[in-house]
């Protein structure tokens, strides 16, 4: 029980963190990214690679899959996201799913189609249970590592939306693009950075979770309707939506792939429809917002 | 009838091609019977994306259902390929009928995501009822009957092509019919402004319903129509791939546009059929290529060569 929670809430924040950059983006731009995946695919394999074929540890590869996925999100940014804020969102959606499928063929190529394996160092392999029966909570030590790191994220993300001034230039910014403008505030600058931090986050999500995911060249694909169903659910306003939704999204999975494997995504799927049905803006918008 | 609704000569032209295609190509016949199948799906979803303006990532879904119920009926009841068609239309426009409430509030992304979701739903259905659809291996031993009771389905696909090109082109006629009746024109002004159609006195709601009702069953009858060829139906008619190809097939062609669908499934198909041959495996590569610098020129200029030098 308690077990399955807690690998639930792991999951979960894995996912948030895997999300968060796309509710930002998508929130600021008005951009359905269906890309995201392939930045948290590159960090993914950042890491692999690097440890498979440098023996680079773990903890030093983490920041390395930050910064390559952050990068590789400012370029693309520049050259090629920007163009396409005023397009419909048809444009978007094919342009996006273009990137996904050159990023698919290209890992695909060059890696090989086999699923990677990560190797946990070994003082993340260990696991700790505590107390008895139906009420044993085991907790794996790698998964504590994603809740803490996660945590602290969260916290931090918070803590610079919230206090300080980038993070009310760009809440000014994803309110009112043009008051914003208006107001001196260089909307261009913080549309890069923000996205190329998503995509950073997003790259290191897909690093840690390269163990409890699995990492294989349709990544981006497999798990884009889970973020999506982060951000569609979660709402663009705020972290602690997408947070909340990424927390449910995550339990329900494990939960309702233990309890009715039979089942399996069914469920998932079919709470997405019925909250977006009851709730086409997603559960948590404050209310007044631009929608 | 208006003057747009007449019938011009090339277009006479184009259809007498298309017929006379499957005999004069006799060798490539499986492949004009694959196009006319692409060709009467990018039209399905030209009346919802682009009569409509609904972005939709799940069309495959009714693909889907049309291919299964089409697939199912024939191996479990009876063999008849028209009467199979008539199932296959009829499950998928129930299916439409269904999932049209879904799409009606919220914004675009949330209108991707439930589409998204339905078809996902219904592919997690075909994997988990493995009693009834196979699953994982597919719906095998579909044999169908000969059509008209005359004429059976031959290897090299000559029956087949004829068929789904009549399919197409008895479909494309009231298709057209549609788009150019007020009820149509009324659905472009939704998708130019859905508040100032409203305003207007447009039953918006109920023009969604319907018209996504209507393209579910096109997009059923495109599938039954491939699973009545190739007697074999399987968990890949649902992917998403399969949603986001026929994205690009009309888009290729032009959206908004009835013929943009039938000219985009010709150069895909082609074009896949080129690619795949040169890099089976990697041949995703270049369709995404291709979608990052179409939309990066811009799609509109594509079908308009005479803007392709201007800035």
């Amino acid at each position: 029980m308690l077990t399955l929670l807690f690998d639930g809430i792991a999951y979960g924040m894995l996912l948030f963190i895997l999300a968060v950059g796309l509710a930002v983006t998508m929130g600021l731009m008005n951009f359905i990214n269906l890309a995201h995946g392939a930045f948290a695919m590159v960090g993914g394999y950042i890491t692999i690679l690097l440890m498979q074929r440098q023996g680079v540890p773990f903890l030093v590869c983490l920041p390395l899959a930050f910064a390559g996925a952050a990068a590789l999100g400012a370029v693309l940014e520049r050259t090629l996201y920007r163009r396409l804020y005023h397009k419909p969102h048809l444009d978007q959606v094919l342009f996006s799913i273009g990137l996904t499928f050159m990023a698919v063929a290209s890992v695909d190529y060059f890696v090989g189609s086999t699923q990677q394996i990560l190797q946990l160092p070994l003082w993340l392999k260990g696991r700790t249970e505590w107390g008895e029966g139906a009420w044993m909570l085991g907790m794996g030590h790698y998964r504590l590592f994603i809740i803490a790191v996660c945590a602290a994220l969260t916290v931090a993300l918070q803590y610079v939306l919230a206090r300080t001034r980038f993070g009310s230039r760009l809440r000014a910014s994803v309110d009112d693009q043009r008051v914003a403008a208006g107001l001196g505030i260089n909307v261009n600058v913080v549309f890069l950075s923000t996205f190329a931090v998503g995509s950073g986050l997003a790259g290191l999500g897909g690093a840690l979770g390269a163990d409890v995911l699995g990492m294989d060249p349709t990544f981006p694909l497999k798990f884009m309707i889970y973020f999506l169903i982060v951000v569609a659910v979660g709402g663009t306003s705020s972290i602690t939506g997408p947070l909340l939704a990424a927390l449910m999204l995550g339990i329900a999975d494990v939960a309702g792939k233990y309890y009715i494997p039979k089942l399996g995504a069914f469920i998932v799927y079919s709470l997405m429809i019925a909250i977006l049905v009851w709730r086409p803006q997603g559960l948590f918008v404050r209310q007044g917002g631009k929608a | 009838m208006n003057v747009a609704g007449r019938w011009r000569w090339w277009e006479l032209l184009l259809w007498a091609l298309a017929f006379a295609a499957p005999f004069g190509l006799a060798g490539h016949a499986l492949i004009i019977n694959e196009i006319a199948i692409v060709a009467l799906f990018a039209l399905s979803l030209d009346l919802i994306l682009g009569y409509t303006g609904i972005v939709s990532l799940g069309h495959a879904a009714f693909f889907g259902m049309g291919a299964y119920s089409a697939a199912l009926f024939a191996k479990l009841v009876m063999p008849d390929p028209l009467v199979g068609l008539a199932v296959g239309i009829a499950a998928a426009t129930a299916l439409g009928a269904v999932c049209s409430v879904t799409i009606l509030r919220g914004t675009d992304l949330t209108r991707l995501m439930v589409t998204l979701g339905v078809g996902l739903i219904l592919m997690e259905l075909a994997n988990k009822l493995d009693w009834l659809t196979g699953g994982a291996d597919g719906l095998q031993g579909v044999v169908m009957g000969p059509l008209l009771g005359r004429f059976a389905f031959d290897l090299s696909g000559q029956v087949a092509a004829v068929y789904s090109v009549t399919v197409l082109l008895v479909l494309f006629v009231l298709a057209r019919r549609l788009v150019q009746s007020p009820f149509g024109a009324t659905l472009k002004a939704i998708r130019d402004n859905r508040l100032r159609a409203m305003a207007i006195g447009i039953p918006v709601g109920q023009r969604l319903v319907v018209v996504y009702t209507v393209a579910a069953g096109a997009a059923g009858a495109a599938g039954a129509l491939l699973a009545q060829t190739t007697g074999f139906a399987s968990l890949d008619l649902f992917e998403f791939h399969r949603s986001a190809d026929v994205m690009l097939v009309l888009v290729i062609g032009g959206v908004g546009w009835l013929y943009g669908g039938i000219a985009g499934a010709v150069v895909f198909k082609l074009m896949q059929d080129a690619l795949s041959s040169i890099t089976p495996q990697y041949w995703t590569f270049w369709i995404g290529l291709f979608l990052v610098v179409l939309v990066s020129v811009g799609r509109e200029r594509l079908v308009r060569p005479w803007t392709w030098w201007r800035p």
